[in-house]
């Protein structure tokens, strides 16, 4: 927890200004004559090359400046923001980061600046419109701590003289008296009449740039002393970082409104682990409350007793405060989709609008962490082989344009993540003759349309023809498998030939909390969860000693088999007279589960078990009853498969 | 045999010691985070009879090892001197509470290094990598376990034959 390290600080904020850039170069690709977007750009390489050199960090600094001066001249209208250009600072961006980071390729940087010169040569200067030669009168005045904080006023009115015909009145009217003055205070206003080809409002502005947000500025056009609005000073804060407090950062600005500019955020950062302790608290809290409730209900004292239920409803509060703070909105990860969009445009030349939706809900932040790379490669698989070329849709009646859309909503208590596109779909015939030749289906097997889709996250599946840069090795879907279950959550997959294809995650809102049924088997207690259990019945004693013999039940004409945990769990303690089955289900097995006795269904906080238990496979983790003691959760899917075996090797003996 | 160390001055450590079947044991204070009274213990299914069970440390599942195990000692009743000694050490590069099974809880108490001796290489029933060192006090050794050791190995009572040592 070392975040006293000046130069990790440092890190931390380059890497969010990096982002910033990567958002508005993004944005700018869209809309090319924001000036907006161009200055938010600008100011972001401007504080990073400032605070990188601040930070002993010359290499950054000087790379950047190349993309500052570069920003600088689109900034002037000396330069159009061409794509090629956005592209090339794009990748700039990426060393940048790499520069960060500590691993840069020197080659790669002297690369990219050469890059960068001839794109700017070849995006000549458009000479900008003549201007009609209007008369403007600015009137400013800065802060009265503006010097002590390194404004030079004679450098904003130099500059001022560069734009044009000038003529500049300084006024004393708030000096206050002698005795009260000091000397490094700013107490003038100024009066100035511009007038010349090169003035607008945006060059004027421009000299302010880095000042607006203390000061008062007030720009009219031409003599006319007309009433209009102050110049609101809504241009995101553009102070140095060497003075803003390192820990409160803007978030980011997000999204395709970025013209829309918000009020930074007063966000705090803090270590994840500190946020762990603090549930371990919380937890701990909860325990011990539920003893207090135990003995304040067999006691007579009524102030105990209400003291008992206030604490529990604040245990309760903020148990479920501590759960919200580790939520944050998924655009933090859509965002990152734009620029692989972006890229993924270049590398197979097909055009491609991505459309992001419900950007605003709320994950775990370790989930979301982890949900990164499968959606990179499901978003890949989708643009490579879902979306055919701008020929191949134009035959097909549709927009040259394909469309992918990510969106994301809640759902019980899932969140559901969409990937769909409008591309010429999942090609049965050939997922089918692919899994075949791979040996994944027997020839002819009847598979349900499902369990056919589902084959494209086999391992080592694929049906691309070519192998590409992108996709094709058939590495990947299987990668999204696996790590998706491995967050407890599940994938749905649906296409329709010639419209497109759907691939959605349904993933937990957290992997902190689970829901489940509390069952016993013999003197231990067990957590399933819920969102496994199809149902329970009855085991009953004729049943029980009937199926001795083998180990399926019959469920309304389908036979279930099911798994003793007794068995499993070498139970040593007398079975109870009424055994229950709890069904289970992993996608397509139906398995029972044996149980001495439902207790019911419960809300639990998880908790890891440590290294020593790595090897027992049966479990997922634990969690922490009322009464203090330790119940561990099943992992289903690794149960069935003990089962399954179990089943095997019984089959073989009988 | 006497083994010289380089740190002549001192070279004193604090150690809890404890028993264990009749032998005692003894550990770094500085690994001790908190001796209790013997708490529900949760057995694992098909863990390693040296892990068998977890508990509850202060809204924590930490598992519970048992020495006993380790060096062959056969498991005893618990009895009312029984005692969970709650260390802090590394596993694989994680610090981890671990829970160890005492059968009786001594004292705090200093050991002069010098006092100590490397495990002999014959003539013990345990295995000799999981013993550190081992001191004499009153005519009674105490054994300085190696928990990093005992650990990496699960608590296996006999060295594997590398054959059927797993690939981790």
């Amino acid at each position: 927890m070392n975040l006293q390290d000046p130069a990790e600080i440092f890190r931390l904020e380059a890497r969010e200004l990096l982002e910033a850039i990567e958002q508005g170069l993004l944005d700018l690709a869209d809309r090319q004559d924001d000036r907006d977007l161009v200055d938010a750009v600008f100011r972001s390489l401007h504080t990073l090359k400032g605070s990188g050199a601040m930070f002993g960090m010359d290499a950054l600094a000087a790379f950047t400046h190349h993309c500052e001066t570069a920003f600088d001249r689109v900034r002037k209208g000396l330069a159009p923001a061409t794509p090629e250009l956005i592209t090339c600072v794009l990748n700039a961006r990426d060393h940048m980061r790499a520069l960060v980071d500590g691993d840069p390729d020197p080659a790669v940087g002297d690369a990219l600046l050469a890059e960068l010169h001839r794109v700017l040569e070849s995006g000549a200067a458009p000479a900008a419109a003549p201007v009609p030669a209007t008369s403007w009168r600015v009137r400013f005045s800065l802060p009265v701590d503006a010097m002590a904080n390194g404004t030079n006023p004679l450098g904003l009115l130099a500059e001022l003289r560069e734009l044009g015909d000038c003529r500049i009145v300084a006024s004393t009217e708030a000096v206050p008296p002698i005795d009260e003055l000091n000397p490094t205070d700013c107490h003038l206003a100024w009066d100035v009449t511009l007038a010349g080809p090169k003035v607008s409002r945006s060059s004027i502005e421009d000299v302010f740039l880095f000042v607006m947000d203390d000061m008062v500025l007030d720009i009219r056009e031409g003599e006319a002393v007309e009433a209009f609005a102050e110049e609101p000073a809504a241009v995101e804060a553009a102070a140095p970082a060497a003075i803003a407090p390192p820990a409160v950062i803007p978030a980011a600005a997000e999204g395709k409104k970025a013209e829309e500019t918000k009020k930074p955020d007063s966000t705090l950062r803090v270590p994840a682990e500190r946020l762990d302790e603090l549930m371990d608290r919380v937890g701990e809290l909860v325990i011990a409350q539920s003893r207090l409730k135990q003995i304040a209900s067999s006691s007579q004292d009524m102030a105990l007793r209400s003291v008992s239920e206030e604490v529990e409803r604040l245990a309760g509060e903020l148990r479920d405060t501590m759960m919200v703070v580790r939520m944050v909105p998924i655009s933090n990860l859509f965002g990152r989709f734009r620029r692989l969009i972006h890229d993924l445009q270049r590398d197979t030349g097909k055009s491609i609008e991505l459309i992001t939706q419900g950007e605003t809900t709320e994950l775990d932040k370790t989930i979301i962490e982890r949900l990164a790379d499968p959606l990179i490669h499901v978003i890949r698989n989708a643009a490579d082989h879902g979306l055919e070329t701008p020929e191949q849709r134009a035959a097909a009646g549709k927009p040259a344009m394909g469309k992918l859309t990510l969106s994301a909503r809640h759902s019980g208590a899932e969140v559901v993540i969409t990937v769909s596109d409008d591309g010429r779909g999942i090609d049965r015939e050939r997922v089918r003759a692919k899994a075949e030749q791979n040996g994944l289906v027997a020839p002819g097997a009847t598979l349900s349309d499902a369990e056919l889709l589902q084959m494209i996250f086999a391992p080592g599946f694929s049906t691309a023809a070519t192998v590409t840069n992108l996709s094709g090795r058939g590495v990947g879907m299987d990668v999204v498998k696996r790590t998706i279950e491995s967050l407890r959550g599940a994938i749905d997959i649906s296409s329709t030939p010639g419209q497109g294809s759907e691939v959605s995650l349904r993933i937990p809102l957290t992997l902190a909390i689970i829901e489940g049924l509390l069952v016993r088997v013999g003197a231990g207690r067990y957590v399933i969860p819920l969102g496994a259990v199809e149902e329970c019945v009855e085991l009953s004693h004729e049943q029980d000693v009937r199926s001795s013999g083998r180990s399926l039940i019959s469920l309304r004409d389908e036979f279930v088999p099911f798994l003793r945990l007794r068995e499993l769990f070498r139970t040593t303690a007398e079975a109870g007279p009424h055994q229950k089955v709890v069904v289970v289900s992993t996608g397509e097995a139906r398995v029972g589960l044996v149980v001495d006795q439902i207790i019911g269904d419960h809300q639990t906080v998880i908790k890891s078990l440590s290294k020593l238990h790595a090897d027992v496979e049966t479990f997922s983790g634990a969690t922490i009853l009322g009464d203090g003691g330790v119940a561990l959760i099943l992992d289903v899917p690794h149960l069935v498969e003990a089962g399954q075996r179990l089943e095997k090797q019984f089959r073989v003996a009988s | 045999m006497i083994q010289i160390e380089t740190a002549a001055n001192d070279d004193s450590v604090q150690v809890l010691t404890f028993d264990v079947r009749g032998e005692t044991f003894a550990l770094e204070a500085g690994l001790v985070r908190e001796i209790l009274d013997l708490p529900d213990e949760t057995e694992v299914p098909g863990a390693a009879e040296f892990v068998s069970g977890v508990m509850n440390f202060r809204g924590r599942v930490i598992p519970v090892a048992d020495l006993r195990l380790a060096f062959g000692l056969g498991r005893a009743d618990d009895t009312l001197d029984s005692r969970i000694v709650v260390i802090e050490l590394e596993l694989d590069g994680d610090p981890t509470l671990v829970g160890l099974r005492a059968d009786k809880v001594h004292e705090v108490t200093s050991l002069s290094m010098t006092d100590t001796e490397p495990p002999p290489p014959i003539g013990m029933r345990w295995r000799q990598d999981y013993v550190s060192r081992i001191a004499r006090r009153a005519g009674e050794p105490i054994i300085l376990p190696d928990l990093a050791c005992i650990f990496a190995e699960r608590g296996e009572p006999r060295s594997a034959a590398p054959s059927l040592q797993p690939v981790s």
